[in-house]
């Protein structure tokens, strides 16, 4: 990046007297642009009749073939996150959150002209490769940085962030409707137009904060901040270098907490609308089932907050055993509500349910930060993104397969999530096994004072061996 | 006096700063919170 030197790691070191509340904002700023993505649906139906205007012609894209979007979409979040999160790491959050705002702008600007040419493969590589890649670039660009800056409160720093991709979708449904409806004329679907002013919205507001952020100098500590004295078994004093965190036990223990703890809580999120209206069939209409879905993302978004601070007190493991014991109960306790016919106590089960669905994501930087130290967690938990990736296929394919089971063996439609809630329940109590089998990371993996002149000494090495040496 | 002016200014970054994400987001959540109402009409 010598070509744009202010990016660089160096020019962002604070200086005395920044405030390190500057920073979450700057997180945000990222976060609340990307989790955009969760409310990419809004343009399918607008999508489905580019061509055929009032309805769908001959010619025109079908749902099926737009959901790749998506999917395109989120694989590529977890495949950059991993890919890249070491490069995120070293090269520094302002270079990062540059290279995701270029990313996921130009990723609209790209679909706006496979929109006008009305080609699907060109809105695949622009909002599904190109987008994709500035998501996982710009989910994990602020996290090493936040836990940098509140090592007194890692959770509620990172939990604060997260939130905002969480909060995304309310601003980006409203204001993508509200363009579209600008745009479009009787013989023109303004989506071309409305990717275009989002690809420009979206990359200034994510380049503001990659003007604002910093990272503390070295040897930084909050003020009147002491680090606890009494070593706590669970909270490492030591780095782990990327590529041997994941040779660990410890890493694939989270990775299947956090698959499994998503895995129940997506599928259900995916459905809840439908899952509404069969569970209550005359007691929840399509304007209550769709009210049901806003209050599931506010849990959503909440909960990533309230949950990852909590975890600052009661520690990660303790948080994600709430999440696994309260959970289990609560996906039990759903087709009781709905033999009983108790729609507030089903509502109530899924908005805690969802909060912690959200929290397993805000609390889990902090988790990894406990037990790999702070210099790779943002390159170990792009690594850990694919766990998101995963669970995206699991828990829809799993809800939707065993209600049409369900129905095709005739099961009425009011009791087909019956067996899905149970199946959520027993997924949860194989992550409290896998969570309760997480203890501290042996001492041989730990960075070594020389680790990083050794590591250099090996690239030069390699750089100067003969081919096929 | 140089004190006094960083923490002012430092104030004003924050206040812009938090506003800039806040706004939008509080917009956006009394948005839902109107859609999700419907639920208990």
């Amino acid at each position: 990046m010598a070509l744009l030197p202010f990016l660089d790691r160096s020019h962002t070191i604070a200086k005395p007297g920044f405030s390190r509340w500057m920073v979450p904002p700057a997180a945000l700023c990222i976060h609340l642009c990307i989790g955009q993505a969760y409310a990419f649906s809004v343009f399918n139906l607008p999508m489905t009749k580019l061509l055929g205007i009032t309805q769908s012609a001959s010619g025109d894209w079908n749902l099926a073939e737009l959901g790749w979007i998506f999917s395109i979409g989120i694989f590529f979040l977890g495949t950059s996150a991993a890919v890249f999160g070491r490069w995120v790491e070293e090269g520094g959050p302002r270079q990062a959150m540059f290279t995701a705002a270029c990313c996921f702008g130009g990723g609209f600007l790209v679909s706006a002209l496979g929109v006008y040419m009305h080609n699907l493969w060109v809105i695949y590589l622009g909002y599904g490769v190109l987008g994709g890649c500035g998501l996982g670039l710009g989910y994990i660009s602020p996290v090493s940085t936040l836990i940098k800056w509140f090592p007194d409160r890692p959770g509620m720093a990172t939990g604060m962030a997260i939130m905002g991709f969480g909060g995304a979708a309310f601003i980006a449904s409203p204001l993508s409707v509200w363009l579209m409806a600008k745009f479009s004329t009787p013989t023109h679907v303004g989506v071309a137009e409305s990717f275009i002013t989002l690809g420009i919205v979206y990359f200034c507001f994510m380049m503001v904060g990659a003007f604002i952020v910093r990272v503390p100098a070295p040897g930084w500590k909050p003020e009147g901040y002491t680090p606890p004295v009494v070593e706590q078994k669970l909270i490492t004093k030591n780095d782990v270098y990327v590529y041997d965190a994941i040779k660990t036990p410890q890493f694939w223990l989270i990775w299947w907490v956090l698959c499994l703890n998503v895995t129940a809580g997506i599928g259900v999120l995916g459905q809840a609308s439908a899952m509404s209206q069969e569970m209550f069939p005359g007691k929840v209409s399509v304007v209550a089932a769709a009210g049901f879905v806003g209050l599931l993302s506010l849990f959503n978004m909440l909960g990533r907050f309230f949950w990852a601070s909590t975890s600052d007190y009661i520690g990660r493991k303790n948080t994600y055993f709430c999440f696994f014991a309260l959970g289990t109960l609560l996906y039990c306790t759903v087709p009781w509500a709905g033999s009983i016919g108790s729609v507030s106590l089903f509502v109530l089960c899924f908005v805690i349910i969802m909060s912690m669905y959200g929290g397993g994501f805000a609390t889990v930087p902090a988790y990894l930060k406990d037990m790999f130290g702070t210099r790779y967690v943002g390159a170990i938990h792009g690594w850990l993104i694919t766990a998101w990736s995963a669970a995206g296929v699991f828990g829809p394919v799993l809800v939707n397969y065993i209600r049409q089971y369900q129905i095709d063996s005739g099961v009425p439609k009011a009791q087909a999530y019956n067996v899905t809630m149970l199946i959520m329940a027993g997924l949860l109590v194989i992550g409290f096994f896998c969570n309760l089998m997480i203890k501290a990371v042996h001492h041989r993996f730990h960075m070594k004072p020389d680790h990083e002149a050794i590591r250099a000494q090996m690239a030069v090495d390699a750089a100067g061996e003969p081919a096929g040496a | 006096m140089a004190s006094e002016n960083q923490s002012g200014s430092n104030t004003l970054q924050l206040i812009l700063a938090w506003g800039f994400v806040g706004i939008p987001l509080a917009w956006g959540v009394i948005q839902t919170i109107e859609n999700a109402m419907k639920l208990f009409q």
